[in-house]
């Protein structure tokens, strides 16, 4: 039992792929302008890790080991297409908001990471707990980034203006140059506070 | 279960069902989904029509018309909006090709008079966080009830009349850009549908 916490809370927070690993930059940097559009990422991201993890799991020893990467990457970009098409049909808010970001999920190395990493030597079961918590602990990061972001650059969070319509916000948080200021920023405090040894 | 050998038999045999099981999977979504997806389109353009039209008693939809764009391949579509068999209002979805990443897609009401009842953003790709703010409340209601007639759409810079949003000067002159083209549609196919 003892183990299977130990799987869940290392993706959240000692092996973060955010904060500690800096995995998954690409989508990271590029879609966290606002709290929402972080949030609605990192539940994406994690449906499509844990999906993955299970089906890796499922057919690691039917994969030679030589052919392994392709096949990981067919089984996740099936599953980002699949996510892709659920959200236009059903969550048509959600999809014009993080659009043309949900193709970036095939290339985010938490996902191949995971895959080769833990699901394709481990059983389902732990691989869907830690598709689990590595799912959190993206959406955790992203969200955080994203509220950081959006407060400082639009005087918001999750849309909710804060300070007044024309109250002066930092720009520069909002464009790319920010992602990477406020990401240096928040994972040196984290680091700063987890890793006090 | 043993792994299986690296062969080159294995290999040829384990990527071919891989890709065929994802192939055949995706298909099937692909026909679930495409019912759903057509009817959250349409559904988005019946919500902008309602919205950027007064109040209307027929079925703007079903009476859409297509009209061709000088020099472009797309075509704008009219969407006219009558109360007791009296025209209320046009709703014309309208775009621009200028915005900062390419297509920006309005949907403009016009009242019979000319005057901008209100506009919907329907797509835009435009830098989050600057250019996206033409969806916000107090981009638009500059234009709410002006007539582009004596309205200039192009943005102060410019010497229009139009507030840019700060950073995102490009995105506001598309914005106005594609409004001035629905207003000389408006203007052009007016008396089509006066009765």
């Amino acid at each position: 039992m003892n183990n299977i916490k130990q799987i869940f809370f290392k993706g959240i927070i000692k092996e973060n792929p955010v904060f500690v690993m800096l995995l998954g930059m690409c989508p990271t940097l590029g879609v966290t302008t606002t709290a929402y559009n972080g949030l609605g990422m990192g539940i994406a991201t994690m449906f499509v890790l844990i999906m993955s993890n299970i089906v890796v799991s499922l057919i690691k020893n039917l994969i030679p080991n030589k052919v392994r990467i392709p096949a990981f990457i067919v089984v996740i970009a099936s599953f980002v297409t699949i996510v892709e098409m659920i959200l236009e049909a059903f969550i048509p808010f959600l999809y014009d908001q993080l659009g043309i970001f949900i193709p970036l999920i095939v290339v985010n190395c938490v996902i191949l990471g995971r895959a080769e990493a833990f699901a394709s030597k481990n059983n389902v079961y732990h691989s869907i707990i830690d598709g689990l918590g590595m799912g959190l602990g993206f959406t955790l990061a992203l969200t955080v980034l994203g509220a950081t972001r959006e407060i400082l650059g639009s005087g918001s969070i999750f849309n909710l203006v804060l300070f007044g319509e024309n109250a002066n916000t930092i720009l520069l948080f909002i464009l790319p140059p920010g992602a990477f200021i406020a990401l240096a920023y928040l994972s040196a405090i984290y680091n700063k506070l987890t890793l006090k040894n | 279960m043993k792994k299986l050998e690296s062969t080159f038999f294995n290999m040829i045999i384990s990527l071919t069902l891989v890709t065929l099981i994802a192939g055949v999977s995706l298909a099937y979504m692909n026909e679930l989904t495409k019912g759903p997806k057509a009817e959250a389109r349409k559904q988005k353009q019946i919500k902008a029509i309602q919205t950027v039209l007064p109040e209307i008693t027929n079925d703007p939809f079903a009476e859409k018309q297509a009209i061709a764009v000088e020099g472009e391949k797309d075509s704008l579509f009219v969407f006219p909006g009558l109360k007791n068999d009296k025209l209320a209002g046009i709703a014309i979805s309208t775009f621009s090709k200028k915005g900062y990443n390419g297509l920006i897609k309005l949907m403009v009401g016009f009242t019979g008079k000319g005057n901008i009842h209100n506009i919907v953003v329907l797509e835009q790709k435009e830098t989050p966080g600057l250019g996206t703010k033409m969806t916000s409340g107090s981009f638009l209601k500059q234009f709410i009830d002006k007539n582009p007639e004596n309205f200039d759409l192009k943005v102060k810079k410019d010497g229009g009349m139009v507030d840019a949003i700060t950073g995102a000067t490009i995105s506001s002159r598309a914005f106005g850009d594609a409004v001035q083209t629905a207003y000389n549609t408006f203007v052009n196919e007016k008396k089509n549908f006066e009765k």
